[in-house]
């Protein structure tokens, strides 16, 4: 039985399928210049995970395989695809390259950004020889295009305390480590970055892309830049800046001046929630115990990736949730921050003290 | 020593006592739509329309054909149903048996009840072949004895006021008293009659709640057992036929739908789409190749299983999921599969055992 002719609906049909094939750029600015609109996916935080010869973690492996398929459908297609950072765990070659081929699945142009789990073992020597450059900058329809390495610490901590790269590597890996050190950019990036600038106008949108957040949240576990309010001080002149960065698993969104800030969810796991930053002694639980989650089957619970809308410099974020609703952080002109098109609360001013 | 086969009418009328008065062992209370509530007569309404073949273009085929009641309400040992002329669809018969728990009908869940769900089939080609409702409202309004029963039950004057909706009422009310509990598990387990369950099946319990994972998605609560979490995962049972062209598949099923092209249609006609899962109903990547948990209760009776009838027995099916989501240990799986499915390690023991508890989970004739 004949039941439609298919040539038929497409030829003639102007209908606009606005399904999640199609992610469609939807919020346009008053007075945007769509020439400056584009759209780009970001996937993060997959922490690909050796376990002996050929194995690997298999459900962060099948994190990472599913964020690629899923960019892989994105119609139109992306600009390009970010990875946030914390592709292995351990920061192996073995890792790296696992996380490579898995990555070499899309069919994107991909740029990288360095996590602190690709860096310590070796200092990002191996990484940086098959990706390159661990800060650049390039320009992107009339959007100029930062990406930092924020997961730096002192030189002390670097190179004197540790017998081996190795043991480095697992200090900085735990995430509450008590022998962890702070995130830094480091004063030669931030020459670097001031320098970058000095010619860009003022009115050009800039995006930022780092690992840790360029803003203090929660030191215990690293969600924290040291060096953040110097970093800030460099962007703050221009009339839009966006941060993008991953290493919390989790969604955050926040303003700072002219700084729109958002965070990136994870492929492999998700962090719960740090209560709020306190110098003095906390309760926050230590994660050497399992994360307690409702539905333990759910094993990609509060996982995904996401994709960006840009318009006159601006950011939709569509958070794409394997196991949950999908959630969209847009900037709302009106109020001069990113909200949470669904679940925010509307009667919640974002948090502007750090 | 209980019966497997069983007579329509014996099987009608004890499901049907059993909602007069209270829910099986093992069951919550039915729930029933505040705008559809039981009646006798309604009840009986709705058995006759469902067993009623005159309702399709051949006037052979019934919701009984596919949803036999010597058959766990299912077609067994068909892998897909098949309605007028021989014309199979894309889809496993699921089984009524509690259908009435189920937080959306079909394997995708594309209709929100079972109201819904009983009007698709009448005008689905591959099934009962109608162009539209229009016959089934002739017939019911000429035929003195329908139109007498829906004229009480739905307090009808004119023949006209007779709709679609009225149909599909008392198909549902019928299908809300085909509900089955009180399985020697539920004895077990409710009502901690330890001799309810063989050794074997107790054994296979302990690998159904630990290392089995079934529960996750069969689930068990601690009054009743519905074997289902209504949820949608993406298992890996066929996906790998279209694993190679999903973006242009889903694309285009996607237009189609915007287009207004039928659903069920495209469903069961087209094995590509059908393999597409929930996605087709909420157009989310995460609902890609992703199928409804269906109930466990009777599973011995309902083979072959899986969406598509693609595993023939129990043991099979346990393979199937203690190779991590693949009928062959080592297969590759696609990359949309459900995070908690992955290789179990079960011991052939084990696998038997968990079999051995899956029977326990056939209702008895009263
Ligand atoms: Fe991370
Ligand atoms: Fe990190």
């Amino acid at each position: 039985m004949s039941i439609i002719n298919r040539r038929t609906l497409l030829k003639t049909g102007g209908t606009f399928v606005a399904g999640a094939c199609l992610p469609l750029t939807n919020i346009r600015l008053a007075f945007a210049d769509q020439s400056q609109d584009f759209t780009f996916a970001y996937i993060s935080d997959s922490h690909i995970q050796h376990i002996k010869g050929t194995k690997f973690v298999r459900n962060w492996d099948q994190g990472l395989k599913r964020a690629v398929a899923e960019a892989n459908l994105m119609s139109p297609k992306p600009d390009f695809v970010m990875y946030g950072g914390d592709l292995a765990q351990l920061g192996t070659r073995e890792e790296l390259d696992h996380g490579f081929e898995i990555m070499s699945a899309l069919k994107h142009k991909t740029h990288y950004v360095m996590g602190e789990h690709d860096y310590y073992a070796d200092l990002g020597e191996y990484w940086s020889s098959q990706v390159g450059k661990q800060y650049y900058s390039f320009d992107h329809k009339g959007v100029h295009i930062i990406v930092l390495n924020s997961i730096l610490t002192d030189d002390h901590w670097t190179h004197e305390r540790w017998a081996n790269g190795t043991e480095r590597m697992g200090v900085m890996a735990g995430l509450d480590d008590p022998r962890g050190s702070p995130f830094m950019v480091g004063a030669a990036q931030r020459k670097w970055l001031a320098n970058d600038l000095k010619d860009i106008s003022k009115d050009t949108p800039i995006i930022v892309f780092s690992h840790s957040p360029l803003q203090k949240l929660f030191k215990n576990w690293n969600f924290w830049t040291d060096d953040a309010e110097l970093v800030q001080a460099i962007l703050q002149p221009f009339d839009s800046v966006t941060v993008f960065y991953g290493h919390v698993h989790q969604i955050q969104y926040n303003q700072i001046g002219n700084i729109t800030f958002h965070s990136v969810m994870a492929t492999a796991w998700p962090w719960p929630y740090p209560e709020s930053y306190a110098q003095a002694e906390n309760h926050m639980p230590h994660l050497t115990v399992p994360i307690n989650r409702a539905d333990p089957f759910f094993e990609r619970d509060a996982t995904g990736w996401q994709y960006v809308d840009i318009n006159s410099g601006k950011a939709t974020v569509k958070f794409s949730l394997t196991e949950n609703e999908p959630r969209t952080v847009s900037y709302d002109a009106k109020r001069g921050h990113p909200v949470d098109t669904k679940y925010v609360s509307r009667s919640k001013p974002p948090q502007n003290h750090y | 020593m209980m019966k497997k086969i069983f007579s329509i009418t014996a099987i009608v009328l004890f499901f049907s006592i059993q909602t007069a008065f209270a829910e099986p062992l093992g069951l919550p209370p039915v729930p029933i739509p505040a705008d559809n509530p039981q009646s006798k007569a309604k009840i009986a309404l709705g058995e006759k329309l469902f067993n009623d073949p005159r309702f399709s273009s051949t006037g052979d085929v019934s919701c009984a054909t596919c949803h036999d009641a010597a058959k766990g309400f299912a077609d067994g040992p068909l892998k897909t149903s098949e309605g007028i002329k021989g014309l199979t669809g894309t889809r496993n018969a699921p089984t009524v048996l509690n259908a009435a728990y189920m937080k959306s009908q079909f394997w995708d869940g594309r209709e929100p009840d079972l109201e819904g769900q009983s009007k698709g089939p009448f005008i689905n080609p591959v099934e009962m072949g109608l162009e539209n409702h229009e016959p089934i409202l002739t017939l019911v309004r000429a035929d003195r004895t329908y139109w007498k029963m829906f004229r009480k039950v739905f307090g009808l004057k004119k023949k006209e006021a007779l709709t679609m909706d009225h149909v599909a009422k008392a198909i549902a009310s019928f299908e809300r008293t085909i509900i089955s509990g009180d399985s020697p598990f539920d004895h077990y387990y409710f009502t901690n009659d330890k001799a309810a369950m063989t050794p074997a099946a107790v054994r296979g319990f302990n690998v159904f709640l630990e290392q089995g994972r079934c529960v996750s998605c069969h689930t068990v609560s601690q009054t009743h057992a519905l074997f289902t979490d209504s949820r949608f995962h993406n298992l890996n049972v066929n996906f790998n036929s279209i694993s190679g062209g999903v973006k242009a598949l889903a694309r285009r099923q996607q237009q189609d739908k915007a287009d207004g092209v039928d659903l069920d249609v495209s469903i069961l006609t087209d094995k590509a789409v059908a393999e597409l899962g929930r996605f087709v109903v909420t157009g989310q990547w995460r609902d890609i190749g992703a199928f409804k948990t269906p109930t466990l209760r009777n599973v011995d009776l309902t083979a072959p299983y899986m969406h598509d009838g693609s595993i023939k027995t129990l043991e099979d099916v346990v393979d199937f999921y203690n190779n991590g989501g693949v009928v062959k240990a080592g297969d590759p799986v696609n990359s949309f599969q459900s995070g908690g499915i992955r290789p179990l390690g079960l011991s052939d023991t084990q696998k038997a055992d968990l079999v051995a508890f899956l029977k326990m989970l056939t209702s008895p004739l009263n």
